[in-house]
């Protein structure tokens, strides 16, 4: 799973896929302001996902452009994490998704941004401003629904716990590829930990590690999730848009 | 969410170095923190290198002696009735 | 601007109504320039104060004196007006995970975005007329307010969004661009906010129009159905004909309004029929023709007993929206809650720390 191609493809469906899931909250956020502080998110993830799925397709040079990538591909051949495709829940366990995605992304893309090749690096550089940004936006929600009101509290562990045996699969070794998740680890846990700390939160202890989305082999729901992405362009093969 | 617990914000905006702040809206948030991302969000889309202020609305008070008002008092100097949108601080683009 | 990576259709639309708006921009900037003596005397009575602003073309404030009436037709008229941008999310929300591309579904994303932003704007706007955006939100969610009855017909294809934008956004600048010379200092002034933003919108709804009449056969059958559809919603935006209108009177004579509803609709109708030229696509009125003695074409009206039953709560999707507030306002109860909940503990330990 490490060659180039593999790599970015991943990164740019994990983009993807966390894109559709924010924007299924347009119109449905708990306050106007937060409607589009998510739409702002589901904007950055999806301008990441268009860049890498550019690039992806670049690498892999049978001319596929990101539409052929996005819209043309079944969810076996699929390569984003399990994390990403889970269903929003309630609004604690969207700001869970997107808590522990940050936490990864954040440490990923700065890694990138160093790496040897320039155009990722020049992706990684962009996004991780974005990243940051999410980081920032979820952990203030962590907090305050974490250290609310009992409701809240109580909402915000239960994300956390359900979301939590997602996060390991983030950070399964690949010595070859252009940046080792296993090596984001120690920022991720430290984040993690100040943030549920400061929240009045439990951090869950490892166990159950869902995996098999880096290879292809996902939820349920994420065979669901592409009908839906896919409908219309799949109706109309070769139609410009 | 009742007015009390997401309380109204003066926003004020620097669009670039040089220029002063200048008051471009408000909102409601419910701390200073929250506030302050909410108006990066709406009133910035987030343009890099804005700066932003965000005052408690009920902070602020109003004195218009131009404005000749009867029907309020004698709650005039409230800045929930703020105008809003004052200036477009130059050069910030969609503002 | 996010998603705004698109060309600008030749010949398309927009450009000389966003003159309008700048013009009216400098307009406010011009009348705020013309000193006024400052306050009304201590003698002066203060409704002719308030009618020598108005005739002056100068902006009234916040805290000058009004009209209970200007007040409350004012309220009244930018709550229903940020109720329609909220609302109006929801129908080409409706397509944003599907999207037929990822860069259209980008555009739409930041297009729905920005009516969340103008619902923001203007219900700021009628906070400062001493309303709370809570009491607002209430009277959307209990029924008591309404919003623009566009927003009850479905977005049943990917074309509805394109001509939402060309036809609807298209309508709704035509209404609002003169509201950017309304004699409400704080409306007037997040109208040409809204106005410049709107301008984008238009143009994308047009373009997806303009690749659709340009693709497959399908597709282009898709937009004409979509027009088919949309057309004469739209033309039923403007209100009901000026000799049933109940507020405009008095609205024009606060300079509140600036035209009646049947001028914007004509203006309208005269803007759309050379851009459905461009299209390729037809407005479906076979009575639609310039009249030479008018200047202005000749159009068939929208069924006004349609519009009155929409208003009143029948059109396709009034529930459905509806419903669709309400849960996103109770669903999120808890999230606004707990974000009280923790300011107040953190205002608490700042006192205790102090």
């Amino acid at each position: 799973m490490s060659s180039p191609f593999d790599f970015t493809l991943a990164l740019g469906d994990d983009a993807l896929i966390a894109a559709q899931r924010l924007g299924e909250w347009t119109s449905r956020a708990p306050e106007m302001e937060e409607d589009i502080a998510l739409a702002n998110i589901a904007l950055d993830q999806l301008g990441a996902a268009r860049l890498l799925l550019t690039y992806a397709g670049e690498l892999e040079g049978a001319g596929r452009d990101e539409d052929a990538l996005a819209y043309l591909r079944g969810d076996r051949e699929f390569h984003n994490c399990l994390l990403v495709e889970l269903p929003n829940g309630d609004f604690g366990v969207t700001m869970a998704k997107l808590f522990f995605l940050a936490a990864y992304q954040l440490p990923l893309y700065t890694a990138l941004s160093g790496c040897a090749d320039e155009r990722l690096a020049a992706i990684g550089a962009k996004a991780r401003k974005e990243s940051a940004y999410h980081l920032d936006h979820a952990s203030l929600w962590v907090k305050r629904l974490g250290d609310g009101t009992d409701e809240s509290h109580r909402r915000m562990q239960d994300a956390v716990d359900q979301v939590w045996p997602y996060t390991q699969e983030l950070f399964t070794a690949d010595p070859a590829a252009p940046v080792d998740p296993a090596t984001l680890r120690a920022d991720f846990d430290a984040v993690v930990s100040a943030v549920l700390d400061e929240a009045t939160l439990t951090r869950p202890a490892d166990g159950w590690a869902p995996g098999g989305g880096r290879s292809g082999v996902h939820t349920e729901h994420l065979s669901y999730l592409l009908a839906e992405m896919q409908v219309l362009h799949r109706a109309h093969p070769g139609a410009k848009w | 969410m009742s007015t009390d617990h997401s309380p109204l914000w003066e926003v004020f905006v620097r669009a670039r170095r040089g220029l002063s702040h200048t008051h471009v809206g408000s909102l409601h948030a419910p701390d200073a923190e929250l506030a302050l991302r909410n108006a990066r969000d709406l009133y910035t889309r987030r343009q890099e290198g804005v700066s932003i202020w965000v005052v408690p609305a009920s902070a602020i008070t109003a004195s218009s002696p131009d404005e000749k008002d009867a029907f309020f008092d004698p709650a005039a100097d409230k800045v929930y009735r703020h105008p809003t949108f004052y200036e477009v601080p130059d050069g910030v683009a969609h503002l | 601007m996010y998603g705004n990576d698109f060309a600008p259709p030749e010949d398309g639309p927009g450009g000389g109504l966003l003159g309008e708006v700048e013009a009216a921009e400098a307009a406010l900037r011009e009348a705020a320039a013309r000193a006024r003596r400052g306050g009304p005397a201590p003698d002066e009575d203060f409704a002719a104060y308030f009618a020598d602003v108005i005739d002056a073309d100068q902006k009234i404030e916040p805290r000058d004196w009004m009209p209970e009436a200007y007040r409350k037709t004012l309220i009244r008229q930018i709550a229903q007006h940020a109720h329609s941008e909220i609302i109006g999310m929801q129908p080409e929300g409706n397509w944003i995970s599907r999207a037929p591309s990822l860069k259209r579904k980008a555009i739409l994303l930041a297009k729905v975005q920005d009516e969340a932003g103008h619902g923001l704007y203007l219900y700021a706007a009628a906070e400062t007329l001493g309303v709370s955006r809570d009491e607002l939100v209430e009277l959307l969610i209990d029924g008591r307010q309404k919003y623009s009855s566009i927003f009850n017909y479905p977005t049943l294809t990917w074309a509805d969004v394109g001509a939402i934008g060309w036809l609807v956004d298209g309508a709704a600048i035509v209404n609002q661009v003169p509201l950017c010379r309304c004699s409400y200092g704080p409306y007037a002034r997040a109208m040409i906010r809204v106005c410049k933003e709107e301008s984008f919108h238009q143009r994308q709804g047009y373009e997806i129009l303009h690749t659709l009449a340009h693709g497959t056969p399908e597709q282009k059958a898709m937009a004409q159905d979509a027009v088919d559809r949309w057309w004469y919603p739209s033309l039923a935006m403007f209100g009901p004909p000026d000799g049933d209108s109940t507020h405009s009177a008095q609205s024009m004579a606060w300079k509140i309004k600036r035209f009646s509803n049947d001028e914007l609709r004509q203006r309208f109708v005269d803007m759309c029929v050379q851009q459905a030229e461009i299209l390729g696509l037809t407005i479906p009125d076979p009575d639609l023709r310039w009249n030479e003695q008018r200047q202005a074409h000749d159009y068939t009206q929208p069924d006004y007993d349609e519009l009155m039953q929409v208003i009143k709560g029948n059109g396709p999707c009034n529930r459905e929206r509806m419903e669709h507030r309400r849960r996103a306002h109770s669903d999120g109860a808890w999230v606004r809650e707990a974000a009280a909940a923790y300011a107040a503990k953190q205002r608490n330990k700042e006192k205790v720390a102090a």
